[in-house]
């Protein structure tokens, strides 16, 4: 039997979901043996090559090509998780849902005190720039989701706990330690 | 689930950071782009949140050095509480975190991320060029990479509660300190895994990168090579310090260009500059201009502005790394790993001491004094300086949020590192090879593998590539992969 096939992706996220994963420490060495990566962060593969069995989400969805990633994660994954609060809920970069993101850009390029000589009054809107959305969005209001692992960021133990069992096929054992939220 | 939104298609695939080159008629490269895509708002959404918070809060824009976010805005709160002069144990539980910190984020960047591209080839087999290639082929670098970065992170765990967002400092301290039992874990440890060990994985990276060094002397010395200024802080003797100092710079030359600044003054000397195609700002130096006064920050430059290594083992690695340049400023983009290294070697010294030092049990975590409005605070982070500005007002509110981080500051010696390669690699081809892309990114990550914190973006650099023609006609795009 081929190995199952494991992605990941960070939306808007801070990596913190991405090195929870890498503190399984030791028991990376013993990963590679179980799964095989497909598209991730971490390796050089950028599009997905082939169906996946299991995708790994961080982050929630603060711009278009969010969207596109989770819908794209969605489409080649048989079972999608969210991994962490952003994923979630939107996390800490949903703090900005109740301010009008005209305010947010403009705090940042035009009142800073360190920008001192923007006398055109220049905020990023180049055509490579994706569009940001009005909000950030919870991946599941997006697509659907098969399960969650909460957590800012979740620990390790719970995301180790989770994999194995679902390549096992077997129910996860989730003690209160490994699911407590910090 | 009900789909709440509706964007119109993008035709980008991914990748938070990405990467533009133009060409005129000639098929030469004109000019070239490093974009950074994603935008956050930090600066705004937190004001109206109590000052308490900001040391959880913002760490939360990176998860791959949360404790510098937390110590810097941390430090910016001490000024803010009157406590700018923490007690010992105060003082020396952050440090150890940060030199856990420096310690665990280096040798991730260089094992996990870098280590690849010397390993395979910068046109090496994509599919393998990874750290799990390095996992399945050279598996006694690996273990070393996966328990140097293990140690790092429990350090963490010990001094601010939580290996990735803790919980440790608060303005005018540290909430706890470290027990007798807790230091044993790492002096004492266990065979193959207590701080005697970290210094000798550290010493035999620091071997294997030179070894490769002198196979590799035009790679490692040409590649993205570029004068510019440097900038860090240093502590008040010159020393390398990466807590705590006075910002100096030097110019490729190394003529000091900013010397003893209280970083409370910063804005006195460093200003930003906003281009329409990249949510990254581009910092420089006042006195210089928009032009002139770009700089580059993090292991190497530090390197550059120190006058010597206060630990033995590293200061006489950082004796060969000066000499390499007869003393004089080190400004080739690939050197950056080998000061990294240096640096690893340094931070596995100093929490060799911090944790020898009997202050560490103390009890007197935290200082008070008479507060203030306003306040900021600088710390080295592992891949450079970093800023962080607040004000509050009279119910303790944030009023007013400025940061500028490590890989904004090297915003600008990256896209000139992009330019040179692509320029070097590309000009005159009809064709983008994967391998030509690879070399773009080797670029960007000698500096930083991930533009986490920069835009609060984050992704290991999935790079698309865009390559136009004179008339601005797309001729090729590509995922570099
Ligand atoms: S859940 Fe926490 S650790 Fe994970 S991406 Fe969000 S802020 Fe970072």
């Amino acid at each position: 039997m081929s190995k199952p096939v494991v992605a990941t992706t960070s939306l808007a996220g801070c990596f913190g979901c991405h090195m929870s994963i890498l503190d399984i420490d030791e028991r990376i060495l013993d990963l590679i043996e179980l799964v095989e990566f497909d598209k991730s962060p971490i390796n050089d593969i950028k599009t997905f090559s082939r169906e996946c069995d299991i995708g790994l989400i961080e982050g929630g969805c603060c711009n278009s090509e969010n969207v596109e990633v989770l819908r794209d994660f969605r489409k080649h994954c048989k079972t999608l998780i969210l991994v962490g609060e952003c994923a979630i809920m939107g996390g800490l970069p949903a703090l900005r849902n109740n301010i009008p993101i005209k305010e947010c850009l403009e705090e940042a390029y035009l009142n800073s005190p360190s920008v001192t000589e923007n006398e055109e009054r220049i905020i990023p809107n180049d055509d490579e720039l994706p569009i940001i959305l009005n909000k950030v969005y919870p991946c599941q209001e997006i697509v659907k989701i098969d399960y969650y692992l909460p957590g800012c960021p979740p620990r390790a133990d719970l995301i180790w706990e989770t994999l194995v069992a679902l390549i096992e096929g077997r129910k996860p054992k989730l003690d209160y330690e490994l699911i407590k939220y910090d | 689930m009900g789909k709440k939104i509706t964007i119109e298609p993008v035709t980008r695939v991914e990748g938070h950071g990405k990467v533009t080159i133009h060409l005129d008629d000639n098929g030469n490269v004109t000019e070239t782009r490093l974009h950074i895509v994603e935008f956050r708002g930090f600066e705004r959404f937190v004001q109206g949140r109590p000052y308490w918070e900001m040391p959880v809060l913002v760490q939360r824009l990176c998860g791959i050095c949360p404790v510098s976010h937390h110590l810097a805005a941390a430090k910016a709160l001490d000024v803010i509480v009157g406590a700018p002069q923490l007690s010992a144990v105060g003082e020396k539980m952050r440090r150890l975190m940060h030199y856990g910190q420096i310690f665990q984020s280096h040798a991730l960047h260089f094992f996990h991320l870098a280590s690849p591209d010397l390993l395979f080839g910068i046109g090496g087999d994509p599919l393998k060029r990874n750290v799990i290639g390095v996992a399945l082929e050279h598996k006694d670098l690996a273990t070393m990479g996966v328990l140097m970065r293990k140690f790092g992170q429990e350090i963490i765990q010990v001094t601010a509660g939580k290996k990735i967002h803790g919980t440790g400092a608060i303005p005018g301290g540290i909430n706890k300190n470290l027990s007798i039992e807790e230091r044993d874990r790492f002096l004492v440890g266990k065979p193959g895994y207590n701080i005697d060990q970290m210094i000798e994985w550290s010493q035999a990276a620091l071997e294997f990168f030179k070894s490769y060094h002198a196979e590799h002397r035009a790679f490692i010395d040409h590649f993205a090579e570029f004068p510019s200024s440097h900038l860090s802080l240093v502590r008040e003797d010159g020393a390398l310090d990466l807590y705590h100092g006075v910002l100096r710079a030097v110019d490729a030359n190394g003529k000091r260009i900013l010397d003893d600044v209280d970083y409370q003054n910063y804005l006195d000397y460093i200003s930003e500059e906003v281009r329409s195609w990249s949510y990254m700002k581009f910092p420089y130096l006042r006195e210089f201009g928009k032009k002139e006064g770009w700089y580059r920050v993090g292991p190497l430059a530090r390197l550059n502005t120190c006058d010597f290594i206060p630990t033995p083992l590293a200061q006489q690695e950082f004796e060969t790394f000066r000499a390499y340049t007869h003393g004089k400023p080190n400004n080739m983009s690939m050197h950056m790993h080998w000061a990294r290294l240096i640096e690893t070697l340094h931070a596995a010294e100093v929490m060799r001491d911090l944790l020898n030092d009997p202050d560490l049990q103390n009890e007197d975590l935290v200082v008070k004094g008479k507060k203030t409005n306003e306040g900021v605070g600088l710390i080295e982070a592992p891949r450079g300086t970093l800023f962080h500005h607040y004000k509050i007002n009279e119910n303790d509110q944030i009023e007013m949020a400025n940061l500028i981080v490590s890989t904004t500051n090297n915003n600008q010696p990256m896209n000139v590192a992009v330019e040179q390669v692509a320029k070097e690699m590309i000009s005159g081809q009809k064709e983008v090879t994967e391998g030509m892309l690879n070399a773009v990114e080797v670029a960007i990550r000698a500096y930083d593998p991930c533009l986490s914190c920069a835009t609060h973006a984050m992704g290991q650099m999935p790079l698309e590539i865009s390559l136009y023609d004179a008339n601005d006609q797309l001729i090729d795009r590509k995922m570099s992969h």
